[in-house]
């Protein structure tokens, strides 16, 4: 397997670091004129999601990891696993829970997501940025209150809650941002 | 804007070079092409093939310079671009640019006065006064230990404790201060800081401290912890200078760097006599970061 050396680090690049496959986010280098270099990386545990800071001595290797990242069409949950399948060459891959994660609320059949694969298995999944989703409950519309700024919760068709405005009614469809969950407007049928 | 930062730059170039001529420094310019190179081992020299054979880009104008000096020169100044592989951040480039200078006849306490009139001189609304800290002292004041006298294991665990998920255990006494230097000591100046009497283990070209030999006659000038300028009293006993060269290609070896050539040049001009003098290196493109409060060292360039 390939290697990196800190003079290759850049944000986005895979790397093994204890065991697990990380992808650095961001990747300090801060060095004294006639002293000696360190690299400070901030990287995330594909696995877990988790954020963790790191420092090298300039000079250091990570071994590189196999990891890919495919856009994939979401198929469905079979209550166990979420299936997924590559448009182009229909190829499928049954993601877990952990796999998924916060990223399940978000799923509609169709939908195309982003499946990191590390040596062949999904590890996460990225839903799309923006998803259209229909309303199934929530408290009844307030007509001629459009105005005003308020706003109430409602759970749509994947079982995501988020706040809409008071005029909305069940049934309607909505575009939602799936980075921060915010309401960002209605879908004319 | 780009056309704000051609101006700012050419501004500066013309400042400097008002300074100096002023003060009775000759301009000077030097090859940028050399077949020696510095071998220190944290600078790492940008090889070039010229001609069929193997060339290095200077590191910093600084052995040349240093012939003329030798050969009589006087005091000199020269603005020069410098390059060092394996060196890019938010405050670094492979290639940057440097002022600098060598005055005759002063000690490393008048050169620091110098680069005080001459920041003045470029930068007269800069904020704050320059104060000057000893090594040792920044090191007590900063990181509660002494960086002569602390055991390797405690510099360790200090350097530890400040990087997170730092191998701590391989690092050297002179990795662990460097590390502490920029992570705890360093952010805590404030305004112009001059760092005085380096320990001895990084010295590079500066002489020993009559009196001191713990200590070298090296300063560095920081702004907030942006480090701006490198300066010694120089060393001039060639023999002296030999050794640490010979010392420096021993360390490379030891971590699996390629040698450098030794400059037999400049080692001769030593032989001959170097007259007593200081010299500093100013970096202009940090110091157009600190004039103009950019964050990244990109910001400041001609291009990009």
């Amino acid at each position: 397997m390939a290697s990196y050396s800190t003079n290759e680090f850049r944000s986005g690049l895979k790397v093994m670091v204890d065991g697990d496959p990380c992808a650095i986010i961001e990747n300090e280098f801060v060095k004294p004129g006639k002293g000696q270099a360190f690299n400070r990386v901030k990287i995330r545990n594909l696995k877990t999601g988790r954020v963790l800071e790191k420092t090298y001595k300039s000079g250091e290797t990570l071994e590189a990891a196999d990891v890919m990242d495919i856009d994939m069409q979401y198929l469905y949950n079979d209550g166990e696993f979420y299936h997924f399948m590559v448009p182009d060459t229909f190829e499928q891959h049954a993601a877990d829970e952990a796999a998924v994660g916060d990223a399940a609320k978000w799923l509609k059949a169709q939908d195309i997501c982003e499946v990191t694969l590390y040596n062949g298995s999904p590890i996460s999944v990225t839903p799309p940025n923006f998803v259209e989703l229909e309303i199934v409950e929530t408290d009844p519309g307030l007509r001629g209150d459009t105005a005003q700024g308020g706003n109430k919760p409602a759970k749509l068709e994947t079982g995501a809650v988020v706040k809409v405005p008071l005029f909305l009614e069940e049934g309607e469809v909505i575009k939602v941002d799936t980075r921060s969950g915010e309401y960002m407007g209605r879908v004319k049928g | 804007m780009a056309a704000l930062r051609l101006i700012q730059r050419a501004r500066l170039l013309r400042g400097i070079r008002a300074f100096f001529d002023d003060a009775g420094f000759l301009e000077v310019d030097t090859p940028l092409l050399d077949a020696a190179a510095n071998p220190d081992p944290q600078v790492q020299p940008v090889v070039a093939q010229v001609n069929g054979r193997r060339r290095y880009l200077a590191t910093s104008p600084e052995f040349a310079m240093k012939r003329l000096l030798a050969a009589g020169s006087g005091s000199i100044y020269q603005i020069a671009h410098a390059f060092r592989d394996e060196e890019q951040g938010r405050r670094h480039l492979a290639e940057f640019l440097l002022l600098e200078w060598y005055a005759v006849g002063f000690d490393y306490r008048q050169l620091m006065a110098q680069v005080e009139d001459l920041l003045r001189h470029l930068w007269p609304e800069a904020p704050g006064d320059f104060r000057r800290l000893g090594y040792v002292e920044a090191f007590e004041r900063h990181a509660g230990l002494n960086p002569l006298n602390e055991p390797v294991e405690g510099l360790r665990a200090a350097a530890a404790a400040c990087a997170p998920g730092l191998r701590s255990a391989d690092l050297s006494r002179d990795d662990c201060l460097d590390l502490l230097m920029s992570l705890k000591v360093a952010p805590a100046f404030e305004g112009f800081t001059f760092v005085v009497d380096y320990p001895a283990s990084q010295a590079a070209l500066a002489r020993l401290k009559p009196g001191d030999p713990r200590l070298a006659e090296r300063f560095e000038l920081y702004f907030g912890d942006l480090e701006l300028a490198n300066g010694f009293g120089e060393l001039t006993d060639a023999a002296e200078q030999r050794a640490r060269f010979e010392a420096d290609n021993t360390r490379r070896a030891a971590l699996g760097l390629p040698p450098c050539p030794v400059d037999e040049a400049l080692l001769g001009a030593l032989e001959q006599g170097l007259p007593e003098c200081s010299g500093v290196a100013l970096g202009l493109d940090r110091l157009l970061m600190a004039m103009t409060g950019a964050a990244r060292i990109d910001a400041v360039q001609s291009l990009g």
